[in-house]
């Protein structure tokens, strides 16, 4: 394990890059998002400065189309209320179900507030103490409604609430997270299970931190988290385990490498600012100077991705075309020299002769067998 | 992706167009197909919100339900939209039929099938997943009890989910998405993943005057002007729309209820045509593509699914069940594969800009014929016996892969059977001797009628696959062996799936 507190981290680059503005903080969403695209430099240092990523895409001409719907959100909200409501009733009827044991006299912690104290510390702390006394080997059957658990993030306190979090089951906790999205016929949309997956993954990972900063023993940390979500096209709630292991391998290694992330904003000139206030040329020139990775999945997660893609389209990037295309020009970085191979502009290296070769014979098929396809 | 396929869109980054990727049409388009674009209520499992509907390309129909949180709301567009599909699919069942042949030999049948089937029309692929819910949600409805809806709500459900399952197999073209079509035909200097974005799509293949088609692709982004193709709506639109059914909920009285309901249906409305628009001209520039040769056939074999489907809801009629169960899921499987492999081999001898990528990989070659064998005889099976064996020897420009003993057809003469004899390289190709062993129409000596020999200095192509190879035998689900379950029970609608919780 590597050391838990980064407490040494140059901060001070990262905060003079930022400028006057207080840091974002990290979110499950930001910490998810960075596992969909380890590759990226630049969102790493956006990240680690604490940037509006929103907002600097905006400043520089790029308005992202992000956001929630109201009927989306109206909707989570009353999902979760619904398995909330009448004393948890049917988040018991779940835990029974799925988890196989008695809990019917178990009780719940509502960790939203602290005897009406709201802030991050007083809940943080409640949450902690709670733990301790549940994995030290009290017997108490409890749940906990949104517990409020810390993670170090590249320097910077991540603060994460899953909806619940179960007393320990067969020696277990486990985090449970209610979704709106429905499963139909047992079968919920992937591309949704995964995303709440890594949601859950990154609830896990700051459980097992905590676990260790108390000394318990993370070993009573469930590798799997119950999803809750609307049966078919009722409210009825359904719940499934799902395994979280490879979520956790991936989220851990990329908190690794974020850590550097002070070291990758180093190699930025001194006059370097993301300062969202700034000019827009300044922004733009110091944007520029972080190495990124555009593919086209970004257009779905990140924030930049209409910038990264003009970028990337700029300096003719085969990823812009997707993975395909991208494998079947190994060892070549732009589509522009990839044609000016082919138009014989150029001559090609031998580490690329053997894909241009293939590109120049199907090139040349196409030419003879295009008969009358304009 | 092919490597053809990953060269035309390298090229389309530099003319700024789209490229095509086949010199035909390789699937049906209906005279008269019915266009659906449907939207959702965000954040719902498959709640109706709108559809512009309808054959008539100038005059679609417009549904929506302005309150879609209400159940019954949600039935009533469902019956609104089965008043509108049911008639047409009617239509196709009241058309003429024709014979065909199933089986050969003694097991051959004679059956009837529709000369028409219903097509059925979606922006995205998003839209057949909608088709699939939407069939989900309707099909298994009771029309008694407390929560009865009207008959044609199940009658909608069962088409609904029939498409979406022929809509998994390749090459079956009664439920489409265009987006899916139009890439199949052409390359755009864009990802996949933009591509399934209908109007950027559009704008490569066919760029307004004065614009590349990434100009025109980044300007189709925006949501003002081109709003999503559905199901899914716009977040900002959203925000308008939850306005206005506030407004709706809360107005004073009927007729205010009815001004804010009919500018709901306006802004929906104005959300939809536009994809509207862009799908019929997505079908346009689809009809401009001239047939391939296959695409009647594959129709037919639609045609008789549906003509099958037809007379099914007219005998038994059950819904399709939740689940496929373990036997079906499996036949099921192979027969999609069979479907995609049999698809792919029909494309490439219909188009010899699909057969390209064989002779790229080597399971196809072309060349001119420099020699013929009319008068060749080879041993035959019985001891002693010579069979009559012209052969022709192609010579191709390109390396050939295929080796001695090969079986292979070829696109010009599908009915052929051949096989490969010799092939010899040397420093600019290959020569190929090939032994012609049928299609002389049941001709056994010397001379060959006309054009069943390729002539010399014809350009042929040989290819090693074969759209007519045989399916595997799969047992008839009665004779399920006990190991796997024995036959499975037939499939029994239940109180219980009838039955949704609302609130
Ligand atoms: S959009 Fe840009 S900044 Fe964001 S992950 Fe992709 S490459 Fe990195």
């Amino acid at each position: 394990m590597p050391p838990q507190h980064p407490v040494d981290l140059p901060d001070s680059r990262l905060a003079a890059l930022r400028g006057p503005r207080p840091p974002q903080p990290y979110t499950a969403r930001k910490i998810t998002a960075l596992t969909a695209n380890p590759a990226c430099s630049r969102r790493a240092v956006l990240d680690a400065v604490g940037i509006d990523k929103a907002l600097l895409a905006q400043r520089m001409g790029y308005e992202p189309r992000f956001g929630q719907s109201p009927f989306a959100l109206a909707r989570e909200q009353a999902f979760e209320a619904l398995v909330k409501w009448g004393g948890y009733a049917e988040l018991i009827r779940l835990l029974r179900e799925q988890l196989g044991i008695p809990v019917e006299e178990a009780g719940v912690t509502d960790l939203n507030e602290v005897g009406g104290d709201t802030s991050l510390a007083r809940r943080v702390k409640e949450t902690r103490g709670l733990l301790t006394r549940l994995a030290s080997g009290s017997d108490e059957r409890l749940i906990l409604d949104r517990p409020l658990l810390t993670l170090e993030v590249a320097g910077q306190t991540a603060y994460l609430a899953p909806q619940a979090l179960t007393h320990r089951v067969g020696g277990k906790f486990y985090v449970a997270e209610i979704r709106s999205f429905p499963a139909i016929d047992g079968q919920a949309n992937p591309t949704a299970v995964a995303q709440t997956a890594k949601q859950a993954a990154v609830s896990v990972l700051a459980l097992h931190r905590t676990f260790e900063e108390l000394n318990l023993d993370p070993e009573q940390i469930a590798h799997e988290f119950l999803l809750i979500c609307p049966k078919d096209f009722s409210n009825r709630p359904y719940g499934r385990l799902v395994d979280l292991r490879q979520e956790l391998d991936a989220l851990r290694f990329q908190l690794t490498r974020l850590r550097r992330a002070d070291d990758l904003a180093l190699a930025l000139p001194p006059s370097a600012t993301l300062d969202t206030d700034r000019d827009v040329d300044e922004l733009d020139s110091s944007v520029g100077a972080l190495d990124a990775s555009y593919t086209p999945d970004c257009l779905s997660f990140c924030e930049m991705a209409r910038y990264c893609r003009d970028e990337a389209t700029t300096c003719a990037s085969p990823t812009r075309l997707g993975g395909t295309v991208r494998n079947t020009l190994p060892g070549v970085d732009s589509t522009r020299t990839t044609l000016a191979y082919l138009d014989g502009v150029h001559a090609p290296g031998p580490a690329e002769a053997a894909a241009i070769d293939r590109l120049r014979a199907a090139e040349r098929l196409r030419r003879l067998r295009r008969g009358g396809a304009a | 992706m092919s490597t053809l396929a990953a060269v035309a869109a390298l090229r389309a980054t530099e003319t700024g167009r789209a490229e095509r990727l086949t010199t035909v049409r390789h699937t049906h388009l209906d005279d008269g197909p019915f266009v659906l674009v449907p939207l959702t209520l965000a954040g719902e499992a498959c709640a109706p919100l709108a559809a512009l509907a309808g054959t008539d390309r100038e005059r679609p129909t417009l549904l929506t339900v302005r309150q879609p949180r209400d159940r019954a709301e949600r039935f009533r567009f469902a019956e609104r939209l089965a008043a509108l599909l049911l008639p047409y699919i009617d239509q196709c069942r009241t058309a003429e039929t024709e014979t065909y042949t199933v089986g050969r030999g003694a097991e051959k049948e004679e059956r009837r099938r529709l000369l028409r089937a219903p097509q059925l029309l979606v922006p995205g692929g998003e839209g057949i997943a909608y088709v699939r819910l939407l069939g989900r949600l309707t099909r298994l409805r009771a029309v008694e009890g407390p929560y009865a809806v009207d008959p044609s709500v199940p009658a909608l459900g069962k088409w609904l989910t029939w498409f979406a399952d022929r809509a998994e197999f390749t090459g079956s073209c009664l439920l489409q998405a265009l987006t899916r079509l139009l890439s199949a035909h052409w390359a755009t200097g864009q990802s996949p993943a933009e591509d399934s974005h209908l109007a950027s799509l559009l704008a490569w293949i066919d760029p307004p005057d004065g614009l590349t088609g990434a100009q025109a692709a980044r300007e189709a982004e925006d949501p003002l002007r081109f709003p999503p193709a559905g199901p899914a709506t716009d977040v900002v639109f959203d925000q308008t729309l939850h306005d206005l059914m506030s407004r709706y909920d809360e107005a004073a009285n009927g007729r205010g209820r009815e001004a804010v309901g009919r500018q709901i249906d306006r802004e929906l409305r104005g959300q939809m045509l536009p994809t509207w628009e862009l799908v019929w001209r997505g079908v346009d520039l689809l009809r401009e593509l001239p047939e391939g040769r296959h695409v009647a056939e594959r129709w037919a074999y639609d045609r008789r699914l549906f003509s099958e489907y037809a007379a099914y809801l007219d005998e038994d009629g059950r819904p399709q069940a939740r689940r496929d169960h373990a036997v079906g899921a499996a036949r099921r499987l192979a027969r999609m594969e069979e479907a995609m492999a049999r698809y792919d081999a029909e494309r490439a001898f219909d188009d010899p800009l699909v057969m390209a990528e064989y002779e790229l990989s080597g399971e196809a070659f072309t060349g001119l014929v420099v020699a013929r064998d009319e008068d060749r005889f080879a041993p035959g099976t019985r001891p002693g016996s010579m069979v009559w064996r012209p052969t022709i020897t192609v010579r191709s420009e390109l390396p050939v892969r295929l080796t001695a003993g090969k079986e292979v057809k070829c696109p010009a003469r599908p009915g052929q059977k051949a096989e490969i004899v010799e092939v010899v390289p040397d420093c600019e190709g290959h020569t190929v001797v090939i032994q012609l062993n049928g299609g002389f129409n049941r001709v056994r000596k010397p001379p060959a009628p006309p054009g069943t020999l390729a002539e010399i200095g014809e350009t042929v192509t040989y290819t090693s696959v074969d759209p007519k190879s045989m399916p595997s035998v799969l047992p008839a689900e009665e004779d399920t062996p006990w190991t796997h379950g024995g036959p499975p029970k037939p499939y029994e609608p239940t109180a219980e799936d009838a039955e949704e919780i609302w609130e």
